[in-house]
């Protein structure tokens, strides 16, 4: 028997060991926003191809600018991570394709003028009346020229709306998912996986805002089809680390069994998914909407989710392996 | 060679700073004789002391493992650090190009091009990236500032056992590149398929 019993290190370098913890709320808040904020862009982009009329409620008109006020939020929250804050505009001289970072770096500027069009567009008469009447005489022609786009190439915008959503909220899974030295990180699922949780998380906000009562059962119908899929997804990653070698299988013991197993089944699958599930069906069936209870489950889920991958990924290096 | 050897001793060479000349198909390696190790840390002192590593922090480390059942049991004392390899994970996961592969295959920080996002770090399979308390990512840099002059590592050199040997793995005549022939030999945490190139010599 060549069983390892004991191992020890002199190394204890901070942030470092006893195991990997560089990462902490910051990069929580950011998954979670970034995540809420791509499915807003898809969400509000995708509302309104499939009627082809402008958001009905209020609320809705303004959601663009509220998703790029919590994107502004998060890359607060990813800039207060770095080491050396004054050098966050390194990321944009250089593009390097194998890092998702980096491609996350250069969505994150390209989203904020679609955003920006997209939200313009949505504006109904009363609301641009408004915003003309505060903006300053200087700027009075550059606001029109960006009306003038946003409504020329409506559906050009509509469409690059959902391809950046798509992409924002890809990225910040694959981020994790493409380091082979976190194992359990180490699914290409974890893109879909917070795409889909974006979308609902996104679903969810929108959810919270006084809607028309055609968007809100579009929405809710949605909602469910990305809950679907981020617990069909969830079993897939599951089930492709228990099928795979040692690492896989040592990964998947994390949920299925080991420490995360508790916090992940009772925050993520059941408060957040299953249950706002159950809650969706009886709303559609019996007409009892849950109009608070239902969007705060899914947005708590959505960052436990988050949190605790975060988390369990950072603890899990070749080294802790048995 | 003073201002680039400087530059590179801090690791913030960039790529194009190779003095003129250099080998370009050189692949500086290491091996760690587990035989020879005793783990008295004169590595890991001679390295904080050449690259002035700052308290609470190290670039190497000993680690011992005890394997075995009682009372039938063995023991293995190996030094480690970055093991520069030949896929980097961390070089990939850059987004501003600070990490990148300089001469000979080592892996280096370029100070003033990292942000400190720490994707390298996570990236490592080895854990051997830390972040210095100046806000850059920080590792062995295989003393390249003191191999560009024709000495070894610091680590090397002061290794009282011969445990540490250090050269051109693709050069056929290297003592590195002889005792890989010659000796059985084993590399951390494989799977990883990064492509270490610290060499366990068992």
């Amino acid at each position: 028997m060549n069983t390892l019993i004991e191992a020890t290190t002199t190394r204890a370098n901070p942030g470092i060991d006893p195991s990997l913890h560089i990462w902490g709320w910051e990069i929580v808040v950011y998954l979670f926003l970034g995540g809420l904020v791509a499915g807003i862009f898809v969400l509000a982009a995708a509302l309104e191809l499939r009627s082809g009329e402008k958001p009905r409620g209020p609320a809705l008109r303004l959601t663009p600018f509220a998703a790029l006020a919590l994107l502004s939020l998060g890359m607060g929250a990813l800039w207060l991570d770095l080491a050396h804050r004054l050098w966050a505009w390194r990321f944009y001289l250089f593009f390097h394709a194998t890092s998702p970072m980096s491609w996350g770096a250069w969505i994150l500027v390209l989203i904020y003028p679609v955003g920006l069009l997209l939200g313009l567009g949505s504006l109904n008469a009363d609301q641009r009346a408004w915003l003309r009447g505060k903006t300053p005489g200087a700027l009075a022609t550059l606001l029109e020229t960006f009306f003038g786009w946003a409504d020329a190439g409506r559906r050009g915008i509509l469409l690059t709306s959902v391809v950046m959503g798509v992409s924002l909220g890809i990225y910040t899974g694959l981020l994790l998912g493409t380091m082979p030295s976190r194992i359990l990180w180490n699914s290409a699922v974890l893109g879909p996986l917070f795409l889909a949780s974006g979308i609902s998380t996104g679903a969810a906000l929108l959810l919270l805002l006084p809607l028309d009562e055609s968007e809100r059962k579009t929405l809710l119908r949605w909602d469910a089809a990305a809950i679907v899929a981020e617990l069909v997804l969830i079993a897939l990653m599951l089930l492709g680390f228990a099928t795979s070698g040692e690492t896989g299988q040592w990964a998947a013991s994390q949920f299925l069994g080991g420490p995360y197993t508790a916090v992940f089944f009772s925050c993520v699958v059941v408060l957040g998914l299953l249950v706002p599930l159950l809650l969706e069906v009886v709303e559609a069936k019996r007409h009892l909407p849950f109009a608070t209870i239902l969007p705060v489950l899914i947005l708590t889920g959505g960052l436990a989710l988050r949190w605790i991958l975060l988390t369990a990924g950072q603890h899990s290096a070749f080294r802790f392996l048995p | 060679m003073g201002a680039s050897s400087e530059a590179v001793r801090r690791g913030g060479a960039g790529p194009g700073d190779e003095p003129a000349g250099a080998l370009p198909h050189r692949r500086y390696a290491m091996t760690v004789d587990t035989r020879q190790c005793v783990g008295c840390k004169a590595c890991v002192l001679a390295c904080k002391a050449e690259n002035d590593v700052p308290d609470g922090f190290c670039r190497d480390w000993i680690v011992e493992e005890i394997r075995g059942e009682f009372p039938v049991l063995s023991a293995e004392i190996r030094s480690e650090r970055c093991n520069h390899c030949t896929d980097a994970p961390c070089v990939k996961n850059c987004p501003t190009g600070a990490s990148h592969v300089n001469e000979g295959g080592v892996v280096l920080v370029t100070h003033h091009k990292c942000s400190g996002c720490k994707a390298c770090i996570a990236a490592c399979p080895y854990d051997a990236r830390f972040v210095h308390p100046e806000g850059y990512v920080d590792k062995c840099t295989f003393c390249l500032h003191r191999v560009q002059k024709g000495l070894s590592p610091a680590c090397v050199g002061v290794c009282p056992t011969g445990t540490l040997t250090f050269g051109d793995a693709s050069d056929p005549e290297s003592s590195v590149a002889q005792l890989l022939r010659e000796r059985r030999s084993k590399v951390n945490h494989p799977e990883s398929g990064a492509g270490p190139n610290v060499h366990f010599l068992v």
